[in-house]
């Protein structure tokens, strides 16, 4: 395809794409997100495309494997357009049904629809499903509606839009401006604002600036960036576009894991498919705006994603956090101005542009706008990746969307933001899903992974497990934060085991205080995180472990593990 | 480079903007403990030992005086109660992995630091990282590193390089607050050449 070098060029492209699709046309789009694939949807794909190959059907059919559509538990998912019929937990037997009762003769087949196991109600479309129903997939919905190795699919849902819309109709501090006026926050852990941070690197001084995207993902039972990121390549890279322009960068790079083979072809697909369309590289869109991006390729642990972790390795030295008391959007990457956001961030961006800051500003809480994706994990019915307003309640997100506990259990706690977050106690299960309440309550939100904790799981064991992450995925640069952390996972395995000592948690309490007043980085100022916040709602389980531990540890000892590493197996 | 004023310890320092705290504070006699600063290398931050509390804007935190740069009207307090008992609780830590380090029970003197609160390591290095960054900084020969991460950080020295490079320098041993350096080196040269005697390094 040529290069496209004016706004009226890419939308006669556009034009174009969309002329040539019918939209009447039957589609099946068959979940490709790692969950699903690890269910084995291979043989899903394959049976379909055997199918229609049987019965000749390529011309009238069109088949996308997509990103992952979220709905991980009920997985694998196909839905078919246009009608939108949503069939879970898919087998390669079922293909040969979808596609001549369903797609040829517009048939539903009932038993492959989602049955609600409350009501007994069976639900056709996506958002009858209750797990899809308080959802707002402002970012996250696009991904069953396009082939995410496609940029016509992406151009043909108005696609880069936001772009040209940045490029030839506003200046990059209007561009600024309007990122502010949203007062859009950070989606990858401290919920700072994006607009001041670019504002920062923006005015710092220097004609060399760098835009980042962190997709680094290292904590435990988060997977939404690969989700949306994997699904949707285009919606991330065109946001990083438009804050390269606002920013003043030239040069941008996408900071992600080397063990993520599908999110590594997709953005390289999308890439190359960018530079083709003249969306990527010299003189965009025959704007006269330039711009690069390089993939940069990380083998490291949990702390490489911290912002100056990561900019020192992708400066080629040692990646370990340095001090920020000069900030990285003043001195990042070759000690030029350097702006890093996380994915999610950076995919608010073009819709924030598209739609107006206004729109984004009546989604959310007061000073939490906009959507959030949360990737629901441990002891829920639903686990799997979602996008809620922020201001949804917890309560909401655990039983509404997440479907309640498993086995007729009990809730316990609800924990965020992983090694470096905390717990809040069922009893406070209606707060709001908002930066500010979440960081009051000791359990700042991190990225948005979500552990669900029912009652038979110890809130120790829950801190032990962290802190041994920790000591493992720390760099172990400084003292308070290795040899802290070494001392609070002897004490707390010690207590777990019923080994535990009157003044342990005295000492645990002040470990806490210096790993949070002396350490280098994030990592270790937070590390005390999980003990902190269940040592104030959950006390008496240290206590009780302290006091009669013994034989609790051993009647404990079958069940150790801690469900958010199914997190790990995702991608 | 130009000149500002801040306060430490109550007193007005001059100091010029590119100075860290610690500097500003040694220059006109203040002390500020260290361990893993040295005065030829770069600066670190690990150790920590050097924290202090910094009043900027109405804001007190705490901040690693041997990277903080000075700032006009800063406010720094060298000793308070909270930076006392930090440096205690780090000086504990660290006696755990080496109990008889001299500078260690200096400083564990004045802090009144126990060195027993904390059970015995395995390892006796305080990862400190003169050693390495003498090394890598100074003498650009890399022979020494930092291996794994986190609470399994180690200090290793790359055998083929040590062998050639380090019977002729051995400058990094003094540096150590430990002997865990020298241990180290040991450790290489018998892993990379079998026999030599112990006694003739020793007596080196
Ligand atoms: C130990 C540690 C690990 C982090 N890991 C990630 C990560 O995997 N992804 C991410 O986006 N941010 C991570 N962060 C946060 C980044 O340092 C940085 O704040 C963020 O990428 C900025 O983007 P945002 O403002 O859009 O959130 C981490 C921070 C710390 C301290
Ligand atoms: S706080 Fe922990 S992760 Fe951060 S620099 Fe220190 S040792 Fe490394
Ligand atoms: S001397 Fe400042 S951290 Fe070690």
């Amino acid at each position: 395809m040529s290069r496209i070098n004016s706004a009226a060029e890419l939308e006669d492209r556009r034009q174009k794409i969309l002329s040539k699709r019918d939209g009447e046309k039957p589609a099946i789009a068959i979940c490709g997100g790692t969950s699903c694939l690890a269910l084995g949807n291979d043989r899903i794909i394959s049976a379909f495309e055997d199918e229609i190959a049987g019965q000749s059907l390529e011309n009238r059919i069109h088949v996308r494997v997509t990103g992952c559509l979220g709905f991980c538990q009920k997985g694998p998912i196909v839905v078919i357009y246009p009608e939108e019929i949503c069939y879970t937990e898919v087998k390669p037997e079922d293909v040969p049904d979808i596609v001549s009762q369903t797609v040829v003769s517009k048939k539903v087949i009932d038993r492959l629809l989602f049955t609600d196991p409350d009501s007994g109600q069976r639900a056709t479309h996506f958002n009858e499903i209750p797990f899809y129903r308080k959802q707002q997939r402002n970012l996250f919905g696009d991904n069953s509606k396009l082939d995410p190795k496609s940029i016509d699919d992406f151009l043909a849902l108005g696609g880069y839009s936001a772009l040209s819309k940045s490029l030839f109709e506003l200046t990059s501090e209007q561009v600024l401006d309007e990122i502010k006026k949203a007062d859009l926050r950070g989606r990858g852990g401290g919920g700072f604002p994006a607009g001041l941070k670019w504002e920062t690197a923006r005015n710092a001084p220097g004609d060399e600036k760098y835009v980042i995207v962190n997709a680094h993902e290292g904590e435990p039972g988060a997977f939404m960036d690969r989700a949306l990121f994997t699904g949707n390549p285009h919606i991330v890279l065109e946001g990083l576009i438009i804050g390269a322009y606002a920013v003043g960068s030239h040069q941008g790079y996408i900071y992600t894991h080397h063990d993520t083979p599908q999110l590594r072809e997709n953005i390289n697909i999308a890439l190359t498919q960018a530079e083709e369309y003249g969306l990527l590289g010299e003189n965009i869109l025959g704007s006269g705006f330039s711009f690069a991006v390089e993939v940069h390729l990380d083998i490291g642990i949990f702390v490489s994603g911290e912002s100056s972790a990561l900019m020192m390795a992708i400066d080629g030295k040692t990646p370990e956090p340095r001090p920020k008391y000069i900030r990285t959007s003043v001195s990042g990457i070759r000690g030029k101005p350097t702006n890093l956001n996380n994915v999610e961030t950076w995919a608010n961006v073009p819709r924030i542009i598209s739609k107006g800051s206004e729109w984004y500003t009546s989604i959310g809480t007061e000073r939490s706008k906009g959507t959030k994706l949360i990737s629901l994990s441990g002891n829920i019915v639903n686990t799997g990746v979602m996008e809620v307003p922020l201001g949804t309640t917890l309560r909401t997100i655990v039983y509404d969307i997440g479907g309640g506990i498993p086995n007729g259990k009990k809730l316990k706690a609800v924990h965020f933001g992983g090694p470096m977050g905390g717990s809040i106690p069922e009893s406070l299960l209606d707060t709001p899903l908002d930066f500010d309440e979440l960081a009051h309550l000791g359990a700042p939100m991190g990225a948005g992974g979500m552990l669900v904790i029912d009652e038979d799981m110890s809130m120790v064991e829950l801190t032990r497990y962290f802190l041994d992450f920790l000591a493992n995925e720390s760099c172990g640069k400084c003292v308070p934060c290795r040899e802290g952390i070494r001392q609070m996972l002897k004490i707390v395995t010690s207590i777990n085991q019923g080994k535990g000592r009157e003044g342990d948690i005295e000492l645990l309490e002040e470990l806490s205080e210096v790993l949070a007043g002396a350490s280098l980085c994030a990592l270790g100022r937070t590390a005390p995180g999980p003990f902190l916040s269940t040592i104030r709602s959950f006390r008496d389980e240290y206590e009780f472990l302290i006091k009669d531990g013994d034989s609790v540890y051993r009647s404990s000892l079958k069940n150790e593990e801690v469900p958010a590493e199914r997190a790990k197996t995702i991608e | 480079m130009s000149e500002i004023i801040l306060r430490i310890d109550g007193k007005e320092v001059k100091a010029s903007t590119e100075m860290t705290v610690l500097a500003a504070a040694r220059s006109v006699g203040i002390n500020i403990p260290t361990l893993c600063h040295h005065e030829k290398l770069e600066p670190y931050g690990g150790c920590r030992i050097c924290t202090v509390e910094v009043e900027t804007g109405g804001r007190t935190s705490l901040v690693a005086a041997c990277l903080y740069p000075v700032q006009p009207d800063l406010v720094v307090r060298t000793r308070s109660e909270n930076v006392d008992k930090i440096r205690k609780m780090l000086l504990e830590l660290l006696l755990a992995h080496a109990p008889d380090s001299l500078e260690l029970e200096q400083l564990a003197r004045e802090y009144g630091a126990d060195k027993n609160r904390f059970e015995k390591e395995s390892s006796f290095c305080i990862l400190c990282g003169l050693c390495v960054r003498y090394c890598a900084e100074i003498k650009k020969a890399n022979v020494v590193g930092f291996v794994e991460s986190g609470t399994r950080r180690e200090i290793s020295f790359i055998p083929e390089r040590a062998a050639r490079e380090c019977w002729k320098c051995k400058e990094c041993f003094p540096l150590c607050p430990t002997v865990a350096l020298q241990a180290a080196y040991f450790l290489t040269e018998a892993l990379a050449f079998p026999s030599p005697s112990p006694e003739s390094e020793s007596e080196r």
